[in-house]
């Protein structure tokens, strides 16, 4: 039996939308626009000026911060204009708008043949590192640091318990492609030098588990059908279930010796190290009630919004949300003209039917956000703090900072308070104080240099 | 063109032939779902949950109970609107919670009463025990208890005049048929008691159904029960509340009889008085006590013993009231002092590391 966090809720799933659908190739648009930062840490700077053509997996972008991860051309077509251009986590950013040509050609050799089993760790890395491969599942970190853990770790997690509502791209990806994943998971095995290998999936998917499983015969390699149970896929839930370890508070996951990765990048450091292919699309569900035809799409990254959903006959009803990720922890999105990224898990249009709410009011003091809450946090106490502006109280008395911002707690919320959006603000505060704090401290320390003088 | 480069030249949209406009989105934090529970739906459902009681308070005291409660809700709610319209604030009244002051007050207070003090109390509860504190989620005392402890106060004699009851000892003992079962142990002790319902097992059998005298809901044990299970199968209360409550109360009076230690009768006890309405319906009040499982134990663990303290030691017969009055004082402390564990803290070293080597 596996163990279950503490928590949680059990949302409408509405998966019913798009799980009977296969993933369908999406056609090229007219029109493809890569941000310059698809990951979590350094924007990549250009390495190709206007006018250049370049081809598929060619490096279009890079940096010089170790934290990063490098960008290549989705197709091969000219490069038409480098501008801010809409992006779905920052507002505006710099983005190489490339306009197809149509032959969809690989860049010089690829892809390559390898055998995965003949390279050495070092060499595998680097062909994750060279594909500019990041978290999938919506994260971003950049997969080839995730794998260089500072301590060692026992426990490779596949995530594939997809807990967001309306999402089913992973689903579809582990019913139609397990040996992928499997081989993906055998890859990192390797690199990583753990003993044990766990897929977790929720028990709602049990034919996803099932094919998973059938790849997997002759392997060590475990498949741990998870409770369905929101967040059930947020990574400290996923490892608690998995080992019964809680990475510490404020800890990462090696801290519990386990790294986990989500199913869908798994897949793409398969085709990065079998076959040399640079992260260039990705799998992504186009869903929710307000959008005609649901579907789960292999989408080239930098294809927008707009021509995904009108690949999906466009919308049914009057849409009032337009969100990149799942309905819990995605993000509203204010144009049609935001493209997919390498961490876009899905695209939902809903109706004020769903995303509507009664207004906010006080909190009565029902519990039933500390009871949901994964984290044992008090996320009443938090909103009603951060409401008061009594920012470090949150913090040292209720445990701001371990906050992962689920959203259980706004969910339950019978007086709809936005118990989130107030922790954000606290945690916002309280990370601009600490800046202040370190600048003031850089100042200090210049000015006794001066005077030291 | 793209739809971007549309919108970006200067030319009016009016102009463009094609693309109709971009649907307007709506921005804001996540989560974007909300299950459908809302503080309305959960107030109205306790006032269900308390109807049947309410239903057979009429049936047994006649129409006095029914003009009580009444009087009691339409001033509760009025008193709430008319406080709202005055301050400005958005009107909540008919949200379900201030009917529930004013239904649960009556309730816990002598179908005699006259109208216009149950009027007074419930306009007193809203106004200075919620209103004035904040309004609902603010307000540290039951609104209920704070209008009945005030009207206790101030008309002590009428809170403690009781229907009379049917005398079945036939005069055997001199019976008290005014009073309530409390009254009865507390001034001629149990075996008057007994007599007074003529025998241990009719004893019993009133106290369960509720034929007996006693405040205007709090007879019914039976039809609280059933109110509280339903709101417990709902997920509004937490079982465990009037499970510590009830069960303390029992214990201790067990422990405690009047013949020396383990002689008491806890069946009676737990049915005398308000304690079944006190452990489901204000022990069980979300607003005024602590907010975890681990806090809500301690509260009805504390308000139960604290019953029994006065019931058996203090000078009044009864104790649910004011006990829970107590620990609602202490309900913020007890939420400072027990909060839940926070995930990955105070974790043992080994478990911490895993297995990590
Ligand atoms: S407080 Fe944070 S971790 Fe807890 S339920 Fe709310 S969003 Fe999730
Ligand atoms: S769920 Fe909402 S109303 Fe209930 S305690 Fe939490 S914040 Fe307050």
């Amino acid at each position: 039996m596996w163990k279950s966090f503490f928590g949680g809720i059990h949302p409408y799933d509405g998966k019913d939308l798009a799980k009977t659908q296969p993933i369908e190739e999406m056609p090229l648009p007219t029109e493809l626009s890569v941000p310059l930062s698809q990951h979590i840490g350094a924007p990549c700077q250009p390495t190709v000026k206007v006018g250049d053509m370049v081809k598929r997996g060619q490096l279009i972008a890079t940096s010089e911060a170790f934290m990063h991860a490098d960008i290549h051309a989705p197709t091969s077509g000219k490069v038409a204009k480098i501008e801010p251009r809409p992006h779905s986590g920052r507002g505006m950013c710099p983005a190489i708008v490339i306009l197809p040509d149509g032959e969809d050609a690989w860049a010089e050799g690829l892809p390559l043949a390898r055998n995965w089993e003949a390279m050495t760790g070092e060499e595998i890395l680097t062909a994750i590192q060279e594909a500019g491969i990041v978290g999938m599942g919506g994260a971003t970190f950049p997969a080839h640091i995730k794998l260089k853990p500072a301590k060692p770790v026992d426990t490779l997690i596949l995530n594939g318990a997809e807990c967001e509502p309306y999402l089913t791209a992973d689903y579809r990806l582990m019913l139609e492609q397990p040996e992928d994943i499997i081989t993906g998971a055998q890859i990192l095995a390797k690199v990583l030098g753990t003993k044990r290998t766990v897929i977790g999936i929720e028990d709602n998917k049990p034919d996803a588990a099932e094919a998973l499983e059938k790849a997997a015969s002759g392997t060590q390699i475990e498949i741990a059908r998870l409770r369905t149970r929101y967040p059930q896929g947020a990574e400290k839930m996923l490892i608690f279930a998995v080992t019964g370890r809680e990475v510490p508070a404020g800890g990462l996951p090696m801290d519990a010796g386990a790294v986990v990765q989500n199913v869908g990048t798994v897949a793409a450091i398969t085709a990065a190290v079998e076959q040399g292919l640079p992260l260039t699309e990705r799998v992504t569900t186009v869903s929710g009630d307000a959008i005609s035809q649901p579907k789960n799409l292999r989408v080239r990254i930098g294809t927008s919004y707009r021509a995904c959903i009108e690949h999906c006959g466009g919308f049914r009803e009057e849409p009032d949300k337009l969100l990149a990720g799942g309905p819990m922890m995605g993000m509203a999105q204010q144009s049609l003209d935001v493209p997919v990224m390498k961490g876009s898990s899905g695209i939902l249009a809903l109706t004020k039917k769903i995303t509507e709410h009664p207004e906010e009011r006080n909190c009565i003091r029902c519990g039933r956000c500390v009871n949901a809450c994964p984290m044992g946090l008090v996320p009443s106490m938090l909103s009603i703090l951060s409401e008061r502006g009594d920012f470090p109280k949150c913090r040292d008395s209720y445990g701001l900072m371990n906050c992962i911002e689920c959203g259980c707690c706004t969910y339950v919320c019978p007086a709809k308070r936005n118990i989130v959006q107030y922790i954000r603000l606290a945690k916002g505060e309280i990370r601009a104080e600490a800046e202040r704090a370190k600048a003031k401290a850089a100042a200090k320390a210049a000015q006794a240099k001066e005077a030291a003088k | 063109m793209s739809e971007r480069e549309m919108k970006a030249t200067a030319a009016p949209a009016e102009a463009r032939p094609a693309a109709p406009a971009d649907p307007v989105f709506t921005i804001s934090s996540s989560p974007h779902i909300r299950d459908g529970e809302t503080i309305d739906h959960i107030m109205w459902q306790v006032v269900l949950a308390l109807l049947p009681v309410a239903l057979f308070g009429i049936w047994w005291f006649g129409s006095s109970a029914l003009i009580n409660m009444a009087v009691g809700i339409i001033a509760a709610v009025g008193s709430e609107y008319i406080w709202q319209r005055a301050m400005h604030q958005p009107l909540t009244a008919m949200d379900g919670s201030a009917c529930i002051t004013g239904l649960l007050l009556a309730m816990s207070m002598s179908p005699l009463l006259p109208p216009y003090m149950v009027a007074i109390g419930s306009a007193l509860a809203i106004i200075v025990a919620k209103q004035s504190m904040g309004g609902l989620g603010f307000n540290i005392f039951n609104p209920a208890h704070i209008g009945r402890a005030a009207l206790m106060v101030s008309w002590p004699v009428a809170m403690t005049t009781w229907t009379k009851m049917a005398d079945l000892s036939g005069g055997a003992v001199d019976a008290m048929t005014g009073a309530t079962p409390l009254n009865i142990l507390k001034m001629q002790g149990y075996d008057a008691l007994v007599a007074t319902f003529g025998g241990q097992g009719q004893m019993y059998t009133s106290m369960l159904l509720g034929t007996r005298n006693g405040s205007l809901g709090e007879t019914s044990t039976i039809l609280l029960l059933l109110g509280g299970l339903y709101l417990i199968y709902k997920g509004y209360i937490n079982w465990i509340v009037p499970a510590c409550m009830i069960g303390t109360v029992a214990v201790l009076t067990w422990i405690f009889g009047p013949a020396g230690l383990f002689t008491g009768d806890p069946l009676f006890h737990m049915m005398a008085g308000g304690l079944f309405l006190g452990a489901f319906f204000m022990a069980t009040d979300m607003v005024t006590i602590p907010m975890t499982i681990k806090g809500q134990i301690v509260f009805a663990v504390g308000a139960g013993a604290l019953t029994v303290l006065i019931r058996l030691v203090g000078g009044y017969p009864e104790g649910v009231c004011y006990s829970l009055l107590l620990m609602n004082a202490v309900t913020p402390l007890i939420d400072r002092w027990l909060k839940p564990r926070i995930f990955g803290t105070g974790l043992e070293p080994q478990a911490a590391k895993g297995g990590a080597k």
